[in-house]
């Protein structure tokens, strides 16, 4: 593609993406400098389109930004009542693990709210744009500006262009938007984000950052079976002892259950998959009993990372900072972020007013009050759950998380992340095909009529936004050697083999980019990282509704 | 009870059966008159008189109804309305047209759509581009309906002897708000995908353009037009605009023939509304199956020529 | 010319709707709402129509909750010069949108009217010809050709077997299919600059017209059609059920 004269414009703060980091940035850097011109992009049609999580929000940091945020319809109405965790020895049995407070502080959730993450991240947003933060969803951050190895903002992607790349009739040219300093608040595996770390080596010194695949279902149940309040989690079956993950539910709002399972993507075995995990587990007494009766609303995807304090990048470079998710801030045996992204964000908004007076290039205070700040700490504190669940298995895993949260993690040592999650999958025929059963359309599903629940929309004759670096090496690599993982870990069925009726050429790998909900799996888990997702037109996606 | 049907015809004097779709509605709520509108009406009064169910034969034979015009066949419509309690037209262009305004005239919200009776002042239509069903209830005393052809059978051709009336007043005839200038009949062989009767569709199953063709084949022998899942449309096969589903087309033709479509989600939330569907496919598990009032599991190139060849013998 | 483009506010076309649990009605809590796409195609053919310098003034109009002023601001960022909401919190139909509309149209006067020949919420595809009938003026409806001289306009309408060709006196009711044109994309400048385009907002209850709601929505429920699912084994057999029994062919 030839260069495009591209518009340009011009603001003092340029974030991109709209979720609890990337809002609460934009908020805290307003109440701080309200005269700054804060531009804010969103790859989703709206806010809150592409926001998934289960969620449990800790109102920590939320309490310091919007102090007074319980007089302000805040969506957080559901406060944590009764809680429960099991272990899944099998698929009938279940053992109650009593949470003990004193000893794993993380695990207790009193004082915490369940609600939408999704909800609540476009409540932020009319609080930002409330300060006059220019908020633009539909607008996808392509690409970086970089000058004199500064970053000096993002491309937002050109709108109409047609499958191969020409300009279609509707076509607009993206433009420059340009700041002093972006923040980049894109989530788990940004893909801008992903740019920076390679240019900028962000991530010399530190482990490999690893991943977890959140599926999520939203249903709505009888109003005799509501327990507004009432959250549990599990661990155990279906996965193996070495494989991670377990499954949250939440009663919430009115007769709303969040569902979700996460798995580690760690795992080795190419024959799981994700999503019919989640279907799986549905059927165990303890969860089939809450949702039997009721009836599913809402399904949705997404990446999150794992790795924890040894897994944190550097955060800056010349011209802009990670925040949230991207930088990968997420508590995992708390399973929570959302709290430490808003966090990242208000400090990040707090170092950039100091770093625009002392006009540093490079806004690297931002570091230093990151490493001081609560959020380090508590991610210090944990930092050897996760690896030893990679370690010993689950079994030893949770003995020794119990040990370790007995003495708040003062071990004197670290475990860490050897192998990124896409070099841990073992040879397909080294490993056991689980047998998932068939969805009943009452309790589970297909993944197609999963996909259909997320409202997905992408304009049908765009390039396709998932491109293979290598094509060749599909065949040798994923296919022979893994018997194309990528049909059954992404939980949107994007990835399809066609073998019928090609005999002459062989199979042939089929990427249905307009399933696409953008959890980034894929990006991460592809053996040799050969599949590169790029965002698609702004606006594209799904569009999760209220409550997801 | 008495109700006015308006009604709807082609030039050649050939009456729509969604206009006898009208009757068979309209005579679950009183008697029906029916009002002929247009200019050299040929038989046409004689065919509407012989329509079963059908009273009375309204006749307004005047060249300012000759393209049935919203204007001036509106104003004729509320001239008559004072005898009727309820009016109805097709749910086509030109009832549709026609239909909301003669309510603006009569100070009534009109129902678009109904696709059942419930009672005299309560209906079923489609909302949400048909994915909903609403009963509505109306409160206004003298109720404007349209009515979608396939949710009621065409009433028979013959067996009625209606009375046949000249109208001689011609209210709206001085109208010269608009002007008729030309009518294009579609070219394509082809009926479009939206308003066929008959729709046969080819998905991935199809395995080349070049096999479309078989396709073509029985699509002559129904005059269905030709519509491919997404599945389809992605590989090559086929033109972006005979996309059928929720991103593409949505259609609801009487019958529906889906060959070698698995019936992917998105496909089927574009057919749902047809009103016979029937699948071609080798894979017995296909979710087509499920979808469809009639099935056959087999190898579609042995099945397509056959039913080209029995259809062209049926004939 | 003067045009007013009328916009209603409507669940975005790319969400399944949701029922609510009780039946009485949509799940619009937390749903993405967007312009109705049909009135998205008459704001676009207003906009190319001042391109040619044939309209000069585009005014686009809400009614409902003070939410929609942000179809407002994307019709103003397609290209629409200014807007006007009317804010009321029940729900309006045809018959009130065409009464309110027609109470713009005296005030404003202009040309023609433009508008989306139904709302993918309710399909009723009746308020553009009910506005038509009260203001006594022409109707063109389900246009996908628009020609505009000097106190015509000649349109092409998608009728059931192709279409017809009217000139129509002005002024008149315009109402829009999806084949008029492809509405464009709201660029980011533009977006910015329509925050600033006038916006007036005026509340029902202050315009003084006699409104009555005389649909009521009973019930709503989810389409299924339940098929029989009858498998076949040969074509003949399936002719004989098509003919016979679905009476199809």
């Amino acid at each position: 593609m030839g260069e495009v004269a591209r518009e340009q414009i011009e603001f003092d703060i340029l974030i991109v993406g709209g979720g609890p980091s990337g809002l609460s940035a934009a908020i805290r850097l307003k109440q701080l400098v309200p005269s700054l011109d804060i531009c804010l992009i969103e790859k989703g049609s709206e806010i809150g389109a592409h926001i998934v999580s289960g969620v449990i929000i800790e109102p920590t940091a939320l309490d310091e930004l919007i102090p007074d945020w319980r007089y302000k319809d805040a969506p957080l109405n559901t406060s944590v009542q009764h809680e429960a965790m099991f272990y899944l020895p099998n698929e009938l049995k279940s053992i109650n693990i009593p949470i003990i407070k004193s000893i794993m502080p993380q695990m207790n959730n009193a004082g915490n709210y369940i609600g939408s993450l999704g909800d609540f991240c476009r409540w932020l947003a009319s609080e930002a744009e409330a300060l006059g933060v220019q908020v633009f969803p539909g607008f996808a951050g392509s690409d970086l500006i970089v000058e004199q190895d500064q970053v000096m903002g993002v491309i937002v992607g050109d709108m109409g262009l047609e499958k191969d790349g020409s300009q279609g009739s509707s076509y607009v040219p993206g433009m420059e938007l340009r700041a002093k300093y972006t923040l980049f608040a894109e989530g788990c595996r940004g893909s801008l984000s992903k740019k920076l770390m390679q240019r900028y080596n962000l991530r010399q010194g530190v482990d490999p950052q690893t991943y977890g695949i959140g599926v999520k279902e939203l249903w709505e149940i009888p109003q005799s079976k509501f327990s507004a309040g009432y959250i549990q989690h599990s661990f155990g079956w279906p996965l193996d002892d070495k494989t991670y993950g377990g499954s949250w539910l939440y009663h919430f709002g009115n007769n709303f259950v969040s569902f979700g399972f996460v798995l580690g993507l760690d795992y080795e075995n190419p024959w799981l998959s994700p999503f019919e995990e989640m279907q799986r587990v549905k059927t165990h007494p303890v969860i089939r009993k809450h949702l039997e009766g009721g009836r599913r609303i809402g399904y949705a995807a997404r990446a999150l990372s794992e790795g924890g304090y040894q897994s944190i990048p550097k955060l800056t470079f010349p011209g802009g900072l990670l925040i949230g998710d991207a930088a990968g801030f997420l508590n995992v045996p708390k399973i929570k972020g959302t709290h430490t992204s808003m966090k990242s964000g208000m400090i990040a908004a707090e170092s950039i007013v100091e770093a625009l007076n002392i006009k540093q290039k490079d806004p690297m205070i931002y570091q230093f009050r990151i490493r001081k700040s609560c959020v380090y700490d508590e991610l210090y504190q944990v930092r050897n759950i996760r690896p030893a669940f990679a370690k010993f298995g689950t079994k030893i895993a949770t003995l020794y998380t119990g040990l370790d949260s007995m003495v708040r993690g003062k071990f004197p040592w670290t475990f860490h992340h050897c192998l990124a999650d896409n070099d841990k999958l073992k040879p397909a025929s080294l490993c056991l095909k689980p047998d998932y059963p068939k969805p009943d359309d009452k309790l589970t599903f297909s993944r197609e009529s999963s996909v259909f629940l997320t409202n997905i929309d992408h304009r049908d004759d765009q390039p396709v936004h998932l491109k293979l670096k290598n094509p060749a090496i599909w065949k040798t690599v994923n296919l022979d050697i893994f018997k194309a993982p990528e049909t059954r870990y992404c939980p949107a069925g994007v990835y399809e083999v066609i073998d019928e009726h090609n005999e002459d050429q062989g199979p042939k790998l089929q990427i249905n980019s307009q399933n696409c909900i953008h959890c980034k799996t894929c990006d991460i888990k592809d053996p040799t990282q050969n599949i590169n997702w790029e965002t698609p037109e702004g606006g594209s996606g799904p569009n999760y509704s209220g409550g997801m | 009870m008495t109700v006015l049907v308006l009604l709807s015809y082609e030039k050649g004097n050939y009456i729509r059966p969604i206009t006898r779709s009208a009757i068979t509605a309209a005579t679950k709520l009183g008697d029906v008159h029916v009002l002929l509108a247009g200019k050299d009406l040929g038989d046409l009064a004689q065919k509407a008189s012989a329509l079963s169910g059908v009273k009375k034969v309204l006749i307004a034979d005047h060249e300012a109804y000759a393209h049935m015009l919203a204007e001036p066949t509106a104003d004729l419509i509320e001239s008559l309305a004072d005898s009727y309690d309820t009016i109805i037209v097709p749910a086509n262009a030109e009832g549709k047209d026609i239909l909301p305004r003669v309510a603006g005239l009569l100070d009534i919200q009109p129902v678009s759509d109904i696709v059942e009776i419930i009672d005299t002042n309560t209906f079923v239509r489609p909302i949400y581009a048909g994915s909903i069903l609403a009963t509505v209830k109306t409160h206004d005393n003298k109720k404007l309906l349209s009515v979608r052809g396939t949710a009621f059978a065409p009433t028979a051709e013959e067996g009625g002897s209606a009375e046949i009336e000249k109208l001689t007043h011609f209210s709206g005839s001085e109208k010269t708000l608009s002007k008729f200038c030309e009518l294009k009949i579609s070219q394509s062989d082809r009926p479009e995908l939206e308003s066929a009767r008959v729709v046969i569709s080819g998905g991935r199953g199809m395995q080349s353009s070049d096999n479309f063709v078989l396709i073509e084949k029985v699509a002559d022998q129904l005059n269905a037009a030709i519509g491919a899942s997404r599945a389809a449309v992605d590989a090559g096969f086929i033109n972006n605009d005979c996309q059928v589903g929720q991103t593409g087309k949505i259609v609801a033709p009487e019958l529906y023939i889906a060959v070698g479509i698995s019936g992917a989600i998105q496909h089927l939330a574009g057919i749902k509304e047809s009103k016979v569907i029937v699948a071609i496919n080798k894979d017995p598990d296909a979710p087509i199956f499920k979808a469809s009032n009639y099935g056959i599991v087999g190898d579609l190139f042995e099945i397509l020529p056959q039913l080209e060849e029995k259809l062209g013998a049926l004939k | 010319m003067k045009v007013i483009v009328p916009v209603k506010r409507v669940v975005d076309s790319n969400i399944k709707p949701l029922v609510k649990s009780d039946g009485s009605g949509i799940e619009i809590n937390g749903v993405k709402m967007s312009m109705n796409p049909f009135d998205e195609t008459a704001v676009e053919e207003a906009v190319q129509l001042k391109e040619k310098n044939i309209v000069t003034e585009i005014i686009v109009i809400s009614i409902g909750e003070i939410k929609c002023q942000d179809i407002l601001r994307t019709a103003m960022a397609m290209g629409a010069d200014r807007g006007i909401l009317v804010t009321t919190d029940q729900a309006v139909e045809s018959l009130s949108v065409a009464k309110i509309l027609k109470h713009f149209v005296e005030k404003e006067k202009p040309d023609f009217v433009l508008m989306g020949k139904q709302a993918s919420d309710d399909d009723m595809n009746a308020t553009g010809q009910i506005l038509a009938a009260k203001l006594g003026w022409a109707q063109g409806t389900f246009i996908s050709k628009l020609e505009l001289s000097e106190g015509k306009a000649k349109v092409t309408r998608e009728i059931d077997d192709g279409q017809e060709i009217l000139e129509l006196t002005l002024p008149a009711v315009l109402t829009t299919d999806l084949r008029l044109n492809e509405p464009r994309y709201a660029s980011l400048p533009n977006i910015m600059k329509a925050r600033k385009k006038p916006l007036e907002t005026v509340a029902l209850t202050d315009l003084g017209i006699d409104l009555k709601n005389s649909l009521e929505i009973v019930s709503i429920k989810e389409f299924s059609s339940s098929r029989e699912s009858i498998i076949v084994d040969s074509v003949d057999a399936l002719l004989d059920k098509l003919k016979n029994e679905a009476k199809v062919i």
